[in-house]
């Protein structure tokens, strides 16, 4: 730890950091936790709300439902997660690029985007559904009510448990499964007894952060006109009853609430039976080749995943191109009239998302880099508090967050703009700035901790003050986390839904996510709606390869470091 | 570990029924991995009983030799036996070969017991007699206070000692030990090989050991096999390895030694090893003629007693270096073109010699021995 005495720049970024996150996390969450114990008439604490919410039979069927979207979610997401997690880290079969690819490919596609696209697909009067009674006289109900949100969020969240569990079997040092296989265990023995209790926590961090997604997840349930669950309910109430309606700060208490339980589920799981131990054998379990037939069934396996998994893009790519798509296998015709319609008339949604979204993530590297620096680099008492509120933003789902800023913000009218501030489009960006904060917060902090103290210090004894070391020497060496930082924050704030929706104030101020969800309100919108969501795929797509170079060059030149210093070494 | 544990080790190892030691013989082993051929055409026999150790710089192969026989790493040819069974094509899991692994790849997941009755546990042993043949080690390697804790609640020694026990309480008919010491500190090093030799003895049990320590290797083995790329340069116990290597290899790779270039001529009906600077020495006449190494140790070679030994080979040169090592004082000898160590015991009434003083050294011929590269 550097520590020069007497630096009040420190603590007055330290403070502007504190203000801001104040003002715009805790104080609107605290406020929405506050009015969920108010009396409603009263003002008084009272449990009435939460009574009157689990006396209210919607509210009830809401919550169980969400209980249940969300374990199945996890469900399903497991049942596409471990067998490509066990293939790519066990079998040498030649599709380990092409399951790295899976991993990615779900991600650059918000679930609400693709979903009504996997109506279009797996619907009631879905192509495969049209095909399956025609040939065999049945239908699969796979997107009736929950059942869509189930398969839209578990194709679109598995590859957190995918990453997190082929992380956590490529950790395991071989020596452990061999000394089993030593002492007489092999097959599914040695999977039950050894394996997988040592890739647990890999697989429940990605399943405990399937669970927080899901749960929260406003945009896909509304697209998919299923509202009888929690954030749906929240959204509903609060714009149609109003502000003051009591039951959505409930909603968004219990959301919260099972937020933090996933989170500590998580840490609880990964923290302190940290298995990663990689020792000189190598890591990862043995590997083995498979046998011809083997082989074919890998394969299978991996196609048939990977087939689902690109049905939302699949059939999204049809809608922007089809002319009607209505009780047929495909569209009837082709045009672009779609793209015209969308370049013609849809371009002011991508401009306020690359406006919307580049502000936010530049205002989250900014303040990520500040918080990474002071937490670890500097002694300003209580520096921890700003690393635990900026982490802290990923507990809080994207509806809570729209309630809290419109109950704090909407009477707060802005100076010159002459509209409240909850309804001026800068809030939309700061919501989407604390709601992108942790990624860009942990990004740069990783980055932080690979530049060694001893670089500052070598400033600092060259006469550099601690700004201009910051400046010169610190921000140019964390530059590739910094800009995979932006560039995660970009890409997940260009599509998110959950907030933004609250805080459109009118659809001028509108980014693309919104769009796409007006847009696919109306059977005639949704051509458009999925030629803008395509644009915003791609747009996510491109962020997406960026984030992974950034990356990527930033590992290489840290690792051509370490090379060079053990050649100075020796 | 304290004291009493450590002589409780050696005083319980008795209680456990050792099996009839059995051999374990190599014929013709090959490994490769893919293109890579990291051992070749290995032929051996451990005999039954025997601590034997695997000694070699890393990448010799001598780890990929002992999971071979432990049957992990890729399929190798040739034939592996145990006892009279060939294993060569049996899976890990049905040798009953016992090892002991590096990092000890003790589970994290399980207490010290769950472990240590892991393998009793996979082969359908009876619970209770799971319960008293678990407990009777974990009282073995004096850890069984410990039996509830979790391995990373335990120190580096008494890991090894979980290790140890979870491997030996199977039974094993062979016990493999890689590099068993090399993640222990220094002093308990010294300790646990001294209690592990002990402990092999009390058992009887054939064992064979990886190490890249000679020291560990010369101290605890009956019998060493050098390996060297791949291959198997020599076998033998440790002194005659450090007495009379067979090669070059095993000749520096074992302590220090002094190399001189030369050649074998014939000289009539005798031979004669010709050096630089018109050094000679006769050899046997069996000896082939052709580019061979004079050898010898340093602590062989004398300083400035050339009258005495009137059958030797005779240096004169300048002291370059003088190191003082305690026990002995380790010069290095400038004489023409050839750079000779020399280690003389430390005498607190002799002087050292200084660095730059002329000298002259000896070393008795029958010291010499002539190697081939």
């Amino acid at each position: 730890m550097v520590s020069v005495r007497g630096h009040y720049g420190a603590w007055a970024v330290a403070l502007a950091v504190l203000a801001f996150l104040l003002l715009f996390l805790v104080i609107p969450v605290a406020q929405v936790i506050y009015v969920a114990f108010q009396h409603p008439n009263t003002g008084a604490f009272t449990f009435v709300n939460f009574v009157d919410f689990f006396r209210n039979a919607l509210f009830r069927e809401s919550f169980f439902n969400s209980l249940y979207v969300a374990s199945m979610s996890v469900v399903v997401a497991t049942l596409f997660a471990v067998p490509l997690a066990y293939f790519t880290t066990r079998f040498d079969f030649g599709a380990a690029a092409l399951i790295q690819t899976l991993g990615v490919i779900p991600l650059i596609m918000p679930p609400f985007v693709g979903a009504v696209a996997m109506q279009m697909i797996f619907g009631a009067n879905g192509s495969i559904n049209l095909l399956l009674d025609e040939y065999f006289g049945f239908t699969i109900p796979f997107m009736e009510g929950l059942n869509g949100v189930i398969l839209v969020q578990s194709i679109h969240y598995f590859p957190f448990i995918l990453i997190n569990l082929a992380a956590s079997l490529q950790n395991i040092d071989r020596s452990m499964e061999e000394a089993a296989q030593n002492l007489g265990a092999h097959g599914f023995r040695l999977f039950r007894r050894i394996v997988f209790p040592l890739a647990m926590p890999g697989y429940a961090a990605g399943a405990a952060l399937v669970f927080l997604k899901v749960f929260d997840d406003l945009g896909t349930p509304l697209l998919l006109n299923v509202n009888n669950m929690l954030a749906p309910q929240a959204y509903l109430r609060i714009s149609s009853i109003g502000i003051n309606d009591p039951m959505g700060y409930v909603i968004s208490v219990i959301l919260v609430a099972f937020s933090l339980f996933a989170l500590w589920v998580s840490f609880f799981l990964t923290r302190g039976r940290d298995y990663a131990m990689v020792e000189k054998g190598g890591g990862g379990l043995g590997r083995r080749e498979l046998g011809p037939l083997g082989r074919l069934g890998a394969w299978l396996v991996v196609l048939l995943i990977l087939l689902i998994v690109l049905t939302p893009h699949i059939g999204l790519l049809l809608l922007s191109f089809g002319t009607i798509w209505s009780f047929s296998v495909l569209p009837d015709g082709y045009t672009l009239a779609h793209y015209e319609e969308v370049f013609s008339t849809a371009l002011p949604y991508v401009r306020n998302t690359v406006l919307y979204a580049g502000l936010a993530a530049l205002l989250d590297v900014v303040l990520a880099t500040a918080i990474a620096y002071i937490v670890w680099r500097t002694d300003v008492p209580g520096r921890r508090i700003l690393d635990y509120l900026g982490t802290a933003a990923v507990a809080i789902p994207g509806v809570v967050l729209g309630i809290g800023y419109l109950r704090v913000f909407h009477e707060l009218p802005v100076p010159f703009v002459g509209t409240p501030l909850a309804s001026w489009w800068v809030i939309i960006v700061v919501a989407l700035t604390v709601r992108r904060l942790p990624y860009a917060l942990r990004a740069c902090t990783a980055a932080l901790q690979q530049v060694s103290v001893s670089l500052e210090e070598a400033a600092f004894n060259l006469g550099a003050k601690r700004l201009r070391t910051v400046r010169r020497i610190v921000v140019p060496l964390m530059a590739g986390g910094i800009m995979a930082g932006f560039v995660t924050a970009f890409a997940t704030a260009a599509v998110e839904l959950s907030a933004t929706i609250m805080l459109v104030a009118r659809e001028s101020d509108a980014p693309v996510a919104y769009g796409i969800y007006v847009y696919m309100q109306t059977a005639a919108g949704r051509g458009p709606g999925a030629a803008l969501g395509v644009l915003a795929v791609v747009m996510v797509g491109v962020a997406t390869y960026l984030s992974h170079r950034f990356v990527e060059r930033g590992r290489r030149v840290e690792e051509a470091d370490r090379r060079l210093a053990v050649a100075q070494g020796a | 570990m304290n004291e009493v544990q450590a002589h409780a080790l050696h005083g319980r190892a008795a209680t456990i029924q050792a099996r009839r030691a059995e051999s374990i013989r190599l014929e013709g082993v090959s490994v490769a991995f893919g293109e890579q051929e990291v051992l070749r055409d290995v032929h051996l026999e451990i005999l039954p009983g025997e601590f034997f150790a695997f000694l070699g710089p890393s990448g010799s192969g001598k780890s990929t030799l002992l999971r071979a026989i432990a049957g992990f790493g890729p399929p190798p040819r040739g034939r592996i036996l145990i006892g009279e069974e060939d294993v060569t094509h049996k899976p890990a899991w049905a040798r009953n070969v016992g090892m002991v692994f590096q990092s000890y790849a003790l589970w994290p997941h399980m207490t010290v017991w769950r472990n240590v009755a892991f393998g009793l546990e996979e082969r359908g042993v009876d619970r209770a007699v799971i319960r008293e043949r678990v407990g009777r080690i974990l009282e073995l390697v004096g850890l069984a206070e410990l039996a509830h804790r979790r391995p990373s609640q335990l120190s580096g020694g008494q890991q090894q000692r979980v290790a140890l026990a979870r491997t030996l309480v199977v039974e094993p008919r062979v016990l493999l030990l890689d590099e068993p010491l090399s993640n222990l500190d220094a002093n308990l090093r010294v300790q646990m090989r001294r209690e592990l030799k002990e402990l092999q003895r009390r058992l009887g049990i054939t064992t064979v050991f990886v190490t890249h320590d000679q020291e560990e290797a010369n101290t605890t083995a009956d019998r060493i096999a050098v390996l060297d790329a791949g291959t198997i340069r020599q076998v033998g116990p440790p002194v005659e390895l450090y007495d009379r290597p067979r090669e070059l290899f095993v000749a520096t790779f074992l302590g220090s030694a002094n190399l001189i270039p030369g050649e074998v001529v014939a000289e009539g009906a005798a031979r004669v090893f010709r050096g630089p600077d018109g050094l000679q020495l006769p050899v046997d006449g069996a000896e082939p003629l052709g580019r061979a190494w004079a050898f010898f140790r340093p602590e062989h070679v004398r300083l400035g007693e050339a009258s005495q030994e009137a059958n030797g080979m005779l240096f004169r040169g300048v002291i370059r270096r003088a190191e003082f090592l305690g026990a002995h004082v380790r010069y290095t000898l400038a004489a023409g073109a050839l750079e000779l160590l020399v280690d003389a015991p430390h005498d607190p009434n002799v002087p050292m010699v200084a660095e730059g003083a002329e000298v002259r050294a000896v070393v008795p011929t029958r010291l010499v021995r002539l190697l081939r590269a």
